[in-house]
């Protein structure tokens, strides 16, 4: 079967679904690939590119419509495009299925199946092929470059001979993919980063990439990512206002803050109000990636950049990936690539559209002249309930003490207690047995005694050679035997001379492969 | 001679031999410890050859010269990878030894009983010891001699057992007589029995049926323990063998044969303690065998086993700049010691910190890891244990897991149905990546499904090790 990729016919939109890179290993697949001539140039792949790659290009948008079973494209189909699609046809592409009901029904009317990037459930299988991420994750790369862009100082703090340069502090609101993008992006560039986000669990991700986690002084139960498949839900008024407070506080003190909040299926939340933005420095930036739905700071406007009256810097660019069209084109394409590997277990170049697969149906919005949209929910969940962590607590130094002092006792406790179970026992011992007896026993004892003291002072790594070692030693055994050979009994000797044997042989191959293997430690 | 000379040459012996652990606390005072050790014992030789021992010395020395050939030339051809199974098969020989020493004594005792009064005093060595006892000095006698055959067959057939384990001669499954520990429990009663019945007569046949019992425990004992609890075993049986030897120093009244006992028997005890500690699994449990039972349905893993080719793996490790490798008995298995040192070479040739990570109990032998790691001339000081190296896994961008499975599974931390809970794992897919080489998809030997295979980081190189890694040698640079 065919897979083609036609040019985006979005206005500005730069990248493409299919590269010379992707083309590859689709053909691995069994498939034969076409492009429509021009489609990869906006994002820098030449025709010539995708010729060497093996790929066919075809003249026109129609011709390619026409010539490919399958269509891979970027941005949904604009309605020129779904009409030129055909029964049996299947579609991969971002399709917003929820929003887009009359396209829907359109591709439904035409036979096509339809395969939705952004419908792909977020569970790990899927992971490689959840093109939202691979796109979040450079548009929070981008806005920090954006912000940067917009910014006159430096990120990272420097004492340099012309006086001292403070770092720069970035607020990121939102921890989504975006988000941990944005963050890290920002650490390594070396500004002051905090962030904040509604779900706490992500607490910990927050400060593995580096960034400050904003905790909120604020006791309600805490929202359970584990519900909503990994996305935020709407909080209550008075958490809301309790984190406006806390984003107050913090405004006068930030010089970029990036805003990733997303409800799924909602508005973006207000969150960075009016009063902020006039309560932040000149020359601060603010990039809002959630300006498509609306935006999360008051003053956004969508696919615009604006200077407030007190000169904060408002990015409302909506085409953050499509800036990087290189790096978009090179991740979604392998998107697809991998959502094609999971449409073709047998590698025999034909689509299976194997709908009991929880991937392959959730992604689907029409299928077989019918609307499968909204999909069941996914067998697996999607991300592990978060387990209620409990904060060890910090200890006063009274307490501290008391724990030691409690901790001696016992040791002291035990200590005694078994010193006194011994010594009871070596006495009862001593008042049957005979003095001869009591003597060896003493010897014995002690011996028990140093040989604990010793070994636990042995290294790890020396415990083959000490087994070793400790086996020749047992070889003293043949004392025993050397004193019984000179009896008269013939089977005495016998079994004394077995024994002497038996002992030489664990003598010298204990104390020889020892010290063959001491040899072999080696200080580096 | 006399008698004070040879008690001077014990008294010398047994400092050396403690001198000679004590050295084992570094690997460079080993070197020297050793020939503590060495000297120890020839001094013990010696002098009770000249002393106490009497008689028979010529075939003595040549027994003892015959023993040696046979021990040199074993020492000589082992190969590092069979340490577990010469360890084992050594053990046997001293438990061999104590059960005929055992008998001895008890042979020589029923001659002198039966000797008329002239006669004992014309006696000389072990039996002029003997002659000189009083009744309660001989039932003690018996008891200590009775406890030193018993220990010493356990000993013999628990290691030979484990040797065949160890070899691939017998299956290394946990497998039970019907019956199961019922069996042993009557075979420890019977034994009881024997012994209050030869307390009593002195006669031979309790102690001849108390050995068949012992050495049917020694046996069944064994051959109901798996594969990887063998460190916890070979311990155990060193502890037994010493503590048989310190036995049969009572009931020979030698106090040097007292003093190595207990030296050994308390080195092999605190071996077995730390084993059973890595495991967190008490001794008992691991003798009776197989694990306990879980507390309830194990955690579902999400996520699949993502493979990766050598060409994956390499591009990794040429980026990374701190690598720890985690080998464990797969290693072993596949010889493959040598690739894993000439890879250390090349990363650190490439100014890259390379480290190893060795769980106590990773291997078939406490240490074992360590000294297949010697043998292929990796530093000692690079290979870490796990205590030393846990922390440092965040920190650090490869994890590299040759043939482990279970001391790297991190359902032992999060999952608290797991079978393993609660023991002590290595942390590595805290690792920015973990690359694991194993053969196939299926479980380690306890059959604990692994999460850490499913983790996002983690990639699967599967393979035989040693082959898997030779293709990645070329391509590192």
């Amino acid at each position: 079967m065919k897979i083609g990729a036609p040019k985006e016919v979005f206005e500005g939109e730069a990248r493409v679904a299919m590269t010379p890179d992707s083309a590859q290993q689709l053909q691995k697949l069994g498939y034969d690939c076409v492009i429509e001539a021009g489609a990869g140039a906006a994002a820098g792949f030449s025709d010539a590119a995708y010729v060497a790659a093996g790929v066919e290009v075809v003249k026109t948008a129609a011709a390619l419509w026409k010539a490919a079973d399958i269509v891979a494209k970027v941005r949904p189909p604009s309605e020129a495009e779904a009409k030129r699609l055909t029964k049996g046809q299947t579609l991969i592409s971002f399709f917003y299925p929820g929003q887009n009901e009359k396209l829907m029904e359109l591709a439904k009317d035409k036979g096509a199946n339809v395969i939705a990037m952004d419908m792909v459930p977020r569970i790990s299988r899927a992971q490689k092929m959840d093109a939202l991420s691979s796109m979040a994750n450079i548009a929070g790369y981008r806005a920090v470059i954006e912000a940067g862009n917009n910014f006159g100082r430096f990120f990272t703090g420097q004492v340099t001979a012309a006086g001292k340069v403070p770092p720069a502090k970035v607020l990121v609101v939102g921890a989504g993919v975006a988000g941990l993008a944005a963050i890290g992006t920002s650490t390594s560039l070396g500004a002051i980063t905090y962030a904040f986000d509604v779900r706490p669990e992500v607490a910990e991700q927050i400060e593995s990439m580096g960034a400050e986690f904003v905790y909120l002084d604020f006791a309600e139960a805490a929202q359970d990512g584990a519900a909503t498949g990994g996305y935020a839900a709407p909080s209550s008024p008075e958490f809301r206002e309790a984190q406006l407070k806390k984003f107050r506080e913090l405004a006068p003190d930030m010089d970029i803050v990036i805003t990733t909040a997303l409800i799924p299926g909602r508005p973006a939340p207000k969150l960075w109000t009016k009063d902020m933005v006039e309560m932040m420095k000149p020359g601060s930036v603010i990039v809002d990636l959630a300006a498509e739905r609306g935006g999360n700071c008051d003053l956004t406007v969508p696919d615009e950049k604006i200077v407030t009256p007190n000169g904060v810097t408002v990015v409302g660019y909506t085409d953050f990936p499509s800036r990087m069209a290189a790096q978009a084109s090179t991740l979604y394409s392998n998107n697809i690539r991998h959502m094609m590997t999971d449409l073709t277990p047998a590698k025999d170049g034909k689509v299976n559209h194997n709908m009991e697969d929880d991937v392959i149906r959730g992604a689907t919005a029409t299928y077989d002249g019918a609307i499968t949209f909204p999909p069941p929910p996914p067998k697996i969940q999607a991300i592990a309930a978060a387990k209620p962590k409990e904060k060890p607590k910090e200890l006063t130094v009274q307490e501290k003490r008391a724990q030691e002092v409690a901790l001696f006792k016992k040791q002291t406790r035990s200590q005694v207690t078994l010193l006194v179970i011994g010594a009871a026992l070596l006495l009862g011992v001593g008042l049957v047995a005979p003095a001869s007896f009591m003597q060896h026993f003493i010897v014995f004892v002690l011996s028990v005694f140093v040989g604990f003291q010793v070994i636990w002072n042995v290294s790890h790594s020396l415990h083959t050679p000490l087994m070793a070692v400790t086996n020749a030693i047992s070889s003293i055994i043949i004392l025993g035997a050397l004193m019984q050979i000179g009896s008269g009994s013939f089977i005495v000797i016998v079994l004394a001379s077995l024994s002497i044997f038996m002992a030489g042989i664990n003598i010298f191959g204990g104390f020889l492969v020892t010290r063959r293997m001491l040899a072999m430690f080696q200080k580096s | 001679m006399e008698f004070g000379f040879t008690t001077a040459a014990y008294v010398v012996a047994a400092v050396l031999f403690i001198l000679s652990l004590g050295g084992l606390s570094g690997q460079e005072s080993a070197k020297r410890a050793v020939w503590y050790g060495i000297v120890g014992m020839a001094l013990a030789v010696l002098a009770t050859l000249m002393g106490p021992g009497s008689g028979l010395w010529l075939l003595s020395v040549l027994l003892v010269a015959g023993g040696g050939v046979i021990g040199t030339y074993v020492a000589q051809r082992v190969k590092m990878t069979e340490m577990p199974q010469l360890v084992a098969a050594m053990h046997s020989l001293v438990g061999l030894a104590a059960v005929f020493v055992g008998y001895n004594a008890h042979l020589e005792l029923g001659n002198v009983l039966s000797m008329g009064e002239d006669a004992r005093h014309a006696l000389e060595g072990f039996a002029a010891v003997l002659a000189h006892k009083t009744p309660v000095e001989l039932s003690i006698l018996r008891v200590e001699l009775f406890l030193g055959v018993f220990i010493g067959a356990v000993t013999f057939t628990g290691s030979v057992i484990a040797f065949g384990k160890l070899a691939g001669k017998v299956t290394s499954k946990a497998e039970k007589l019907p019956g199961g520990h019922m069996l042993n429990a009557s075979a420890a009663a019977l034994s009881v029995i024997c012994l209050i019945w030869y307390f009593n007569t002195g006669g031979f046949l309790p102690l001849f049926l108390m050995t068949l019992a012992a050495l049917f425990i020694g046996y069944h004992l064994i051959m109901g323990i798996g594969g990887a609890d063998m460190p916890v075993v070979v311990s155990m049986l060193n502890s037994y063998s010493g503590w048989a030897a310190a036995a049969i120093g009572f009931s020979l009244g030698n106090d040097l044969l007292i003093v190595t006992g207990a030296l050994v028997g308390s080195s092999g005890a605190i071996l077995s303690y730390i084993m059973c500690k890595a495991m967190n699994r008490s001794f008992v449990s691991v003798i009776l065998g197989g694990f306990g039972n879980t507390a309830g349905p194990a955690m579902e893993i999400a996520g699949e086993q993502v493979a990766i080719d050598a060409d994956g793996v390499a591009a990794a490790l040429n980026d990374a700049d701190s690598v720890i490798i985690i080998p464990g008995y797969g290693m072993a298995v596949a010889q493959a010691q040598q690739s894993v040192a000439e890879l250390t070479r090349k990363l650190r040739a490439a100014g890259k910190q390379v480290r190893f990570a060795i769980h106590p109990v990773a291997g078939r032998l406490p240490g074992h890891m360590n000294v297949l790691l010697a043998e292929a001339k990796v530093p000692y000081d690079i290979v870490l244990e796990m205590d030393e190296i846990n922390e440092d896994f965040p920190s650090t961008d490869v994890a590299i897991v040759i043939g482990s499975n279970d001391i790297v599974n991190p359902a032992a931390q999060e999952d608290p149905n797991s079978p393993i809970a609660g023991m002590p794992v290595l942390e590595c897919w805290k690792a920015k990546q973990v690359f694991v080489s194993k053969r196939g998809q299926g479980t380690g030997y306890s059959g604990i499904e692994n999460p850490l295979f499913y983790k996002e980081n983690t990639r699967m190189f599967y393979g035989d090790a040693k082959a898997s890694l030779d293709s990645l040698l070329p391509l590192i640079n």
